[in-house]
């Protein structure tokens, strides 16, 4: 075992350290810290534009190949990289989607003509992409999409109809990667199509839902024939459900280190909240506020078993399964001490109609993360069936 | 960054499970268990002739093995998992440690080569308190003209009554804290040394109490230099801290064995005519139970990466007490949260002798409290964390 990075490695993350010391100022300053999880609505132009600034210094999808205009950044490297950006207080990423899901995905299933289309507006910070998986009757059974897509004999075009719902920032994006039926006889994972979904057009209508934050974060996107080139398919006709899961495994937690420099954040200022309002000599909280710090820690310890622990094809260890069910858990707790430690103050708002503090705002967000990207009750089905051999849950 | 075994810290471990599966059965523990000793003297020689497992951590300058704190956690999951009964962690966690951490280059050469060599030893530090810090010494020391004079009762000190080589750490009249305190070797054959074996609730883990009554030793029996008596708080801190990941270690094991022999034990018992391990309820448990185990192992690795450095130098060492408080603290909560499950989901039969799901629960349990339990070890990261100045203001 060894736990300290290279000299290289160091330099590398000087790097990181100094060109954001010297960018996210002026215009840029004001999103420190902003635009994270459960806070996406706010800055959104200006991130855009922190996007481009970003591929000016050459700090998009480093983790692509040289060949589609990364890196080719190590493991270590991203993760240096992500930690860094979060600890200077970089604002969330708009780019995220497409950097971590479209492009590893284009790249290992697309055909040339897809990459040369797609991956140079990620790179640039021109083109932000969203994800289409969820249905009103497909959430945690997310086989069980209904969205049709048929292809026009004339044409040869795709047209594609149904709902997609909690499209998580579909109303700022360009284009949007949908899984539909190819196959409208099929059930299940079976005779789904992967489809790379231009959203401007007639066909498509993207609507807002409003969630418990007062924000609007997530959408419904109704797709009534919406047009999609055949070259827009990736992956053949049935390919969709390999497709759609080989996306899901690509992120490999390189992201979560720069997460952990968020909840960092927040639980510092939980930590000088107690100290200034005395929550800090309640024996009660004084307890818990270590078992966050505690938690924390060993969430970091976790990620970095996770990231040297895997095969060489990027595949991970049974452990990584435990991985969002634990900093899901943590989060969640975090919010209610947060709220906890700031006692009564707790419930006043920022201000009329409804403008939660950060701490606030964390609360409440904080109850999503249990639900989205895999429930916590579907993490324990996963984590009990694939690492602990247990009987597989009957469908219905 | 690597933060994962070695080949070689695999076969250190893989050797140590096959070697436990053997020779520290169901029917072996069993058998050592209910004796005062508690364990069979003529398998510790082995464990010391033929594996080497004393000599792992300690430098070959005095006949170690050389090998770090890592191999050496690897192995105490092991005796966790096979609830090995055994005065490894008296002798080599307590005692070695003690020797490394406080004996002048002389003590460590003389010392350590017997205790590599099957002489068992403990430490005594703690008198009756609820405290498991440096303010927990209560016996006394004074110098006399050709030596020092000890008096004083410790309590709960493993494998005290049978280890032949005791140390003993005591203070200075009306000292406090960490100030004062002196670690002493004091051999079996003392006069006016008295241990009395404490049965315990946990039988793999066995208890003594100690008197010294007017007990005189000579100068070297104090570990370290004369001049630098009562100086050795901040060395007891330390080897508090690098006993605790050794427990936290055995704590992984019992978390994992107690999910192991749970799953392993649904996937047979068959009720409303199906294996329970297809029930959701259960299922969810078994889930639980590895977040928890992995996380404490998580936990564990670090500590142990640093107690390396922290006994070998490195710029890691520094975190040695906050990484043993982190480790002790989840590690303790998660071995009793899986035993504890663990006797829910075999039923009936988990609450009998017979199973060995209840042995677990014991033995976590008196991990638990050994060396400060998960609400002490809280407090510990408390206090970094809320009693220094408030920044940014
Ligand atoms: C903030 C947010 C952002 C999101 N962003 C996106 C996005 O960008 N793109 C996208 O496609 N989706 C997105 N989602 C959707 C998310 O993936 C789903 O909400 C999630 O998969 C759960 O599906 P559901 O909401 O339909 O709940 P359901 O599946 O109906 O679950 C309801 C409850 O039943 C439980 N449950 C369901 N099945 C089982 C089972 N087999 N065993 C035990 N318990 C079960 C669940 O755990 C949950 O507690 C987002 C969701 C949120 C909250
Ligand atoms: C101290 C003691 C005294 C007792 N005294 C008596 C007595 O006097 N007379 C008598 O007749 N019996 C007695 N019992 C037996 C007791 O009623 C049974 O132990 C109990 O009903 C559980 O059955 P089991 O032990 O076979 O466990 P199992 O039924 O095998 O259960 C094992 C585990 O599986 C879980 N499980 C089983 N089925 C399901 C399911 N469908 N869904 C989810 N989880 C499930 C259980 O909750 C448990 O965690 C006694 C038991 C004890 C411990």
């Amino acid at each position: 075992m060894k736990l300290s990075f290279s000299a290289q490695d160091e330099t590398f993350r000087e790097e990181v350290a100094t060109w954001m010391g010297e960018n996210l100022t002026g215009e840029f300053a004001q999103m420190r810290y902003r635009g994270g999880p459960g806070d996406e609505h706010v800055f959104v132009e200006e991130r855009k534009a922190w996007e481009r600034k970003l591929h000016g210094g050459g700090w998009t999808c480093i983790g692509w190949p040289e060949a589609y205009g990364g890196r080719g950044a190590t493991i270590e490297q991203q993760v240096i990289f992500n930690e860094e950006y979060a600890r200077a207080g970089g604002p969330g990423r708009m780019g995220h989607i497409g950097e971590t899901l479209t492009g590893p995905t284009l790249i290992a299933y697309g055909t040339d003509e897809q990459r040369e289309r797609y991956l140079p507006g990620i790179l640039r910070g021109e083109d932000f992409w969203c994800q289409g998986y969820s249905e009103p009757s497909a959430g945690s059974d997310l086989a069980n999409v209904k969205t049709r897509a048929i292809k026009d004999k004339d044409s040869g075009q795709w047209k594609i109809s149904g709902q997609k719902v909690w499209t998580s920032l579909a109303h700022e994006s360009e284009y949007c990667f949908v899984i539909a039926r190819t196959d409208s006889e099929s059930v299940g994972n079976k005779g789904l199509g992967f489809f790379l979904v231009t959203l401007d057009q007639p066909g498509v209508d993207i609507r807002p839902i409003q969630q418990m934050t007062g924000t609007s974060e997530f959408n419904e996107v109704f797709f009534d024939e919406a047009v999609c080139a055949d070259s827009d398919l990736v992956g053949a006709p049935g390919d969709g459900w390999k497709v759609a899961m080989g996306l899901l495994g690509f992120e490999r937690g390189v992201s979560t280190l720069g997460q952990q420099m968020l909840f960092q954040n927040e639980l510092d200022e939980i930590v000088r909240l107690a100290k200034v309002n005395g929550a800090s000599q309640d024996p009660a909280l004084r307890q818990r506020i270590a078992d966050a710090h505690i938690g924390l820690r060993i969430m970091r310890y976790n990620s970095m078993r996770m990231l040297s622990g895997g095969g060489d094809d990027g595949s991970l260890q049974k452990e990584a399964m435990i991985y969002k069910l634990y900093w899901s858990s943590w989060h969640r707790n975090l919010g209610k001490l947060a709220m906890d430690v700031m006692g009564p103050e707790s419930e006043v708002l920022d201000a009329a109609p409804y403008e939660l503090s950060r701490l606030q705002a964390m609360y409440l967000f904080t109850r999503a993360d249990t639900i989205y990207g895999g429930t916590n009750q579907i993490q324990r089905n996963i984590i009990a069936e694939r690492a602990l051999g247990m009987p597989r849950e009957p469908r219905g | 960054m690597e933060f994962s075994f070695t080949e070689e810290q695999q076969m250190i471990r893989d050797t140590a499970r096959s070697f436990l599966a053997e020779v520290s059965s169901s029917a072996a523990v069993r058998g050592v268990m209910g004796s005062e000793l508690g364990y069979d003297p003529d398998l510790w020689q082995r464990v010391c002739k033929e594996l080497y497992w004393p000599a792992m951590h300690i430098p070959e300058a005095y006949g170690g093995l050389g090998l770090g704190y890592v191999e050496l956690v690897a192995t105490l999951e092991e005796m966790g998992k096979h609830l090995f009964c055994s005065p490894f962690f008296s002798t080599v966690c307590l005692g070695a440690n003690a020797v490394l951490l406080a004996g002048t280059e002389t003590q460590k050469q003389q010392i350590l080569p017997q205790l590599i060599d099957g002489v068992t030893a403990s430490v005594a530090y703690t008198g009756a308190s609820r405290r498991s810090d440096c303010a927990s010494v209560e016996g006394i020391w004074e110098r006399t003209a050709d030596g020092y004079r000890l008096d004083g009762y410790w309590r709960y000190i493993p494998n005290g009554h049978s280890a032949d080589v005791l140390i003993v750490a005591a203070r200075t009249p009306f000292s406090t804290g960490p100030d004062g305190i002196s670690l002493f070797v004091v051999p079996s054959d003392t006069p006016g040394l008295e241990r009395n074996y404490l049965p315990t609730m946990d039988e793999t883990r066995k208890q003594a109490e100690v008197y010294l009554r007017d007990v005189f030793l000579p100068e070297d029996a104090l570990l370290g230099e004369a001049d630098q008596a009562g100086q050795s708080g901040e060395c007891l801190e330390k080897l508090i801290a690098l006993a605790a990941i050794a427990v936290a270690a055995d704590q992984v094991g019992v978390a994992q064995e107690s999910l192991d022999s749970s799953v392993a034990y649904m996937q047979e018992r068959v009720q409303f005519g199906r294996v329970i391990a297809s029930y959701q309820a259960l299922k969810h448990k078994a889930a639980d139970m590895m977040l928890k185990a992995e996380a404490a192992r998580s936990a564990l690795y670090y500590a142990a990466c640093v107690a390396d450095e922290a006994l070998r130098g490195g710029p890691l060492g520094e975190e040695l007490l906050e990484a043993a408080s982190i480790a002790k603290a989840y590690c303790s909560d998660a071995a009793f949260f899986n035993a504890g499950c663990g006797i829910q989901l075999h039923g009936g039969v988990g609450f009998t002798e017979e199973y060995d799901i209840q042995l677990f629960f014991k033995r976590a349990k008196s991990a638990e409290t050994l060396l400060g339990n998960a609400a002490w070890h809280r407090e510990i990261i408390a206090s970094q964390l809320l009693d220094g100045e408030v920044m940014g203001l």
